[in-house]
């Protein structure tokens, strides 16, 4: 049994590093190939708007206004900017998430991918921050007394981390419980028993997972930059 | 005896202990998910807010377990121990 994501070809060397194509990392171009491909399509289907809405067009205002709500709901006004990005986000991590149920192995199970999509919110975070609040922004560093400084960086610290081992431990956990039950199971019995356990571990965990990482973005960006 | 036998034998007895870590968030959730039951029952109309909060914050109290199974994932499958050995 092996669980390691393995090497598929050598891409380049960096300095002497190998740059290695891996299991998740072309995962991720397929992913990424899908996204595109699907938002050129919407774009070419929907080329001319018409103002009542119906069929393919009114599923794709469905989803746009739920993300809008969304970020409307748990961030307060003044972050309408951000929903474009935030649904992007969701979608990536949802189909990621999703890839497994095609034997694929999932981006989001490489801790890459998670501490890449969670710096990003940590980045926003602060960026957002800072052009918002200016000066306030530090001073909050230091608040209610200044012995707080280093539990504020601490905090600054363990955020994107715990974003990022969140995604991949439990996207990880599940693929290696079905490498353990395929292992597990007589050849007959691979067939329809594990596929209760993929509800779970896959379309319900991947789904609520992909939601819980959006959502808990948008509170840590909306505690530090809302302009209250 | 095996040197790298002993080390591989010792990390995977602290993967199997580091994953004890997952009691502690598992009673949290167990009375989270109660509570919100309990406010479900009271107050049925508040039912989507009250599941929005309840699944965000067990993904909070999830955390724990995510870095015990973390450490054991790291003792399993990328041990640093073994590197080091003379």
């Amino acid at each position: 049994m092996d669980l390691a994501n393995k090497n598929l070809a050598l891409l380049f060397e960096v300095s002497g590093m190998p740059v290695y194509l891996t299991q998740s990392l072309l995962s991720t171009w397929i992913v990424m190939a899908v996204l595109i491909l699907s938002a050129i399509f919407v774009r070419i289907k929907l080329r001319s708007f018409s103002p009542v809405p119906s069929g393919f067009q009114n599923f794709v205002e469905l989803a746009a206004e739920t993300t809008d709500n969304m970020v409307k709901s748990m961030m307060g006004d003044g972050f309408e900017s951000l929903g474009g990005y935030f649904f992007s986000v969701l979608v990536f991590i949802l189909v990621s998430n999703y890839t497994v149920l095609l034997g694929m192995r999932p981006p989001t199970s490489d801790l890459s991918t998670t501490l890449a999509l969670a710096l990003l919110s940590a980045g926003s975070m602060h960026f957002l921050g800072i052009s918002r609040h200016r000066g306030r922004y530090f001073k909050e560093y230091f608040e209610p007394v200044w012995l707080f400084f280093p539990m504020h960086l601490m905090e600054d610290l363990t955020k994107p981390l715990s974003l990022s081992f969140r995604l991949f431990g439990n996207i990880l956990g599940g693929v290696i419980i079905f490498e353990l039950i395929y292992e597990l199971f007589p050849f007959p019995l691979r067939f329809v028993i594990p596929s209760f356990l993929h509800a779970y571990f896959d379309v319900f965990v991947g789904a609520l997972q992909a939601y819980i990482f959006t959502v808990l973005s948008m509170t840590f960006i909306s505690l530090k930059a809302s302009a209250d | 005896m095996d040197s790298t036998a002993f080390v591989m034998g010792c990390s995977a007895i602290g993967a199997g202990l580091a994953i004890i870590a997952a009691i502690g968030s598992a009673i949290g959730q167990g009375m989270a998910a109660s509570r919100a039951i309990e406010s479900i029952a009271r107050q049925p109309e508040s039912r989507g807010t009250i599941m929005t909060a309840l699944f965000i914050s067990c993904a909070i109290i999830e955390t724990t377990a995510i870095y015990g199974l973390i450490i054991s994932l790291i003792l399993l499958m990328a041990n640093p121990f073994v590197g080091q050995l003379p």
